[in-house]
């Protein structure tokens, strides 16, 4: 995808996240999350090993690397969807390695996934009202008993309705999300998020498969998040776009954090551009992650 | 042939105890399957603790008829839990192998000669309806016109199985119009898009497999008011009748389960009463009235082959869902 389709007035980029040298697993002037050896295998191999990571608040981070890099893995680990091998991590200064995925999202931390889950025989305003938090309704005994929910619930759907007119889904509300195009499902699966009123939104993968003209709005709405007061991690593989909006970009590769810093440095750093830009697609990956050395020795 | 005796025994089956039993249980299945995508196969089971569970409590320990509904009703609820706990986590496929299981341990439990001073072992429990007979507000005489003559004691088995299955179909109704209703459908489409919106879609699935096994017991109940507790009945191919009458009517709707349960035994009925006496009238010439019978059971194989084809949304369900049916 090129760089014309971007939105020509350039976003405001939030600086001053970091504290000290600029280096893999820096410390963040105020971070959000905060994660310390955390390692996932699978069999022998490493999906993820990330001695420190910090993420900042308040700011749109980009996590970037290739495929296989370990993204999605740590965007699991760090939700609850998955078990790490070692590692401890906080949200918003609480510890919450090892906690199930839906206590994670109660906290305001939430996720959407790399292959869409649109709730497909729910409709696509019932979808949206799945998101929100503290509904009434949804104990088993209230739920017998609309007077003690149906007021809440017809406040959501007018919420719900808000934000599928931003997104461009209000036309569909009515009908199954099974109905939804690929890129519709996105939308919906990020909006439905939005019900909830996270403070940090991990986004993997928000813009695959979503054309030209939708991405731009999507990173509109990524943008409005930021100046609403949330917290962005999104995963990303289109640079252009990463750089973008990016207030600072983490770089994986084989499961390390190999790079991190505003994406203008982090686009610079060689490492990087030969590890992920493809300008040395030939050169293995361990060279970057100080597993084997140029001639391809293990280290 | 007969036509007058074959339909009037057809039609009987319209409000019999068995058709209620059945609609009660398909009731619960809705409830784990249709709506919350639980691959519940041991209906069956469920059943067999309300029917047992009324029986011993009344026989064995001399307990009012009320409290061994009641009896039932706990001993479904801690099955399901014992079920549930261990394979909730697990993907649908597994459940459907446990639960599968879990109900045969049960029937057999009933069956063994371990415990023939409660359970009677093969033979069955009976005589047990002094207690619910005498709660009975309906004076002695017989009721009703056509084909639906029956006694105070018949009327009131089908009365009370009738508003069971009303209550049933109330909390189904009002459970699935919920927010409550929505996250077990959410989680029927996928759980963990559910749990990514903070919803414990553990608790949620226990409590719909726990919500739907009572309706089971109460199933077992009303089978066994009638008459009599028979281990043989609560054998693996009722919970596969059971699923037939579910996805007849509609799996993930509210009168599916009942409008598929009438027309289940209206069915049965019509068959086992027409084709004996379509075989002695030398219709079928090719088999005898006992493999008759045993063609009923094929028929219903047959059929459940063809709705699962060519209506999987059944009777009652959404045609726009039919479009995505995966
Ligand atoms: N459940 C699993 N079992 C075995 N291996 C796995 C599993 N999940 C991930 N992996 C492996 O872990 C590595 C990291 O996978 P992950 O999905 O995190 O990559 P990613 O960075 O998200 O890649 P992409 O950009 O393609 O989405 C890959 O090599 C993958 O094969
Ligand atoms: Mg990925």
């Amino acid at each position: 995808m090129s760089s014309n389709v971007l939105p020509t007035g350039r976003p405001v980029k939030t600086t001053g996240l970091h504290s000290g040298e600029i280096a893999p697993g820096v410390a963040k002037v105020d971070p959000i999350i905060v994660a310390d050896n955390i390692t996932r295998t699978f069999g022998g191999l490493h999906a993820v090993d990330v001695a420190h990571l910090e993420i900042p608040r308040g700011a749109i981070t980009a996590l970037i690397g290739p495929n296989g890099a370990g993204k999605t893995t740590l965007f699991n680990l760090l939700t609850g969807f998955d078990k790490p091998n070692t590692g401890t991590w906080t949200f918003d200064g609480k510890s919450i390695s090892g906690m199930s995925a839906f206590k994670v999202a109660r906290l305001g931390q939430i996720r959407t996934f790399q292959l869409t889950k649109a709730l497909g025989l729910l409709t696509v305003l019932d979808n949206m009202k799945l998101g929100a938090k503290g509904q009434r309704g949804e104990g088993l005994f209230s739920s017998l008993f609309p007077a003690l929910w149906r007021k809440q619930d017809q406040e959501l759907e007018a919420r719900a309705q808000e934000l599928l007119v931003k997104f461009k889904l209000d036309a569909k509300s009515a009908d199954y999300a099974a109905s939804l195009s690929g890129g519709q499902r996105k939308l919906l699966e990020m909006a439905r998020a939005l019900m909830s009123d996270p403070t940090l939104v991990m986004l993997d993968e928000p813009m695959a498969g979503v054309n030209p003209a939708l991405t731009q709005s999507l990173l509109d709405h990524i943008l409005d998040l930021k100046k609403e007061g949330m917290t962005v991690l999104f995963v990303e593989h289109d640079m252009a776009m990463v750089s973008h909006i990016a207030d600072w970009v983490i770089v994986m590769a084989e499961g390390k954090i190999v790079a991190e810093g505003p994406p203008e440095i982090v686009m610079k750093n060689p490492a990087v551009i030969d590890a992920y830009l493809g300008a040395h697609l030939d050169v293995d990956l361990g060279v970057v992650t100080g597993r084997v050395n140029e001639k391809g020795e293990q280290l | 042939m007969d036509w007058g005796q074959i339909l009037s025994n057809t039609a009987a089956y319209l409000i019999s105890p068995e058709t209620i039993a059945y609609a009660l249980a398909a009731l619960g299945l809705a409830l784990h399957f249709g709506y919350t995508g639980l691959l519940n196969f041991g209906q069956a089971g469920f059943m067999a603790i309300g029917a047992y569970g009324y029986a011993i409590s009344i026989l064995s320990f001399g307990a009012p008829w009320w409290v061994g509904i009641l009896v039932g009703i706990v001993g479904s609820v801690i099955f399901a839990f014992i079920l549930g706990i261990p394979t909730l986590r697990l993907r649908a496929d597994y459940l459907a192998i446990v639960t599968i299981a879990a109900a045969e341990i049960v029937r057999l439990l009933f069956t063994t000669q371990a415990f023939d001073e409660y359970t009677n072992s093969a033979d069955g429990l009976g005589n047990y309806h002094a207690g619910f007979r005498a709660a009975n507000p309906i004076p002695e005489g017989t009721y009703g016109f056509g084909p639906w003559v029956y006694n105070e004691t018949q009327w009131w088995v089908r009365i009370f199985g009738i508003l069971l299955v009303v209550v049933a179909a109330l909390i189904v109704w009002a459970l699935m119009r919920s927010p409550w209703g929505r996250v077990i459908k959410g989680i029927r489409e996928d759980e963990d898009a559910v749990r990514a919106l903070g919803k414990n879609v553990f608790a949620y699935k226990m409590q719909s497999l726990v919500i739907g096994g009572v309706f089971g017991a109460l199933g077992g109940v009303v089978l066994a008011l009638p008459s009599a507790v028979v281990p043989s009945v609560y054998v693996t191919s009722l919970t596969f009748f059971l699923y037939t009458i579910l996805l007849l009517g509609g799996a993930a709707t509210v009168f599916g389960p009942i409008v598929g349960s009438v027309i289940f035994w209206v069915i049965m009925a019509f068959l086992s009463n027409a084709l004996p006496q379509m075989v002695n009238a030398g219709l079928l010439p090719f088999m005898t009235t006992t493999q008759s019978q045993v063609l009923r059971f094929i028929l219903v194989g047959v059929a459940l082959m063809l709705i699962v084809i060519f209506r999987p949304q059944g009777i009652f369900g959404n045609k726009k869902e039919l479009t995505f049916v995966k």
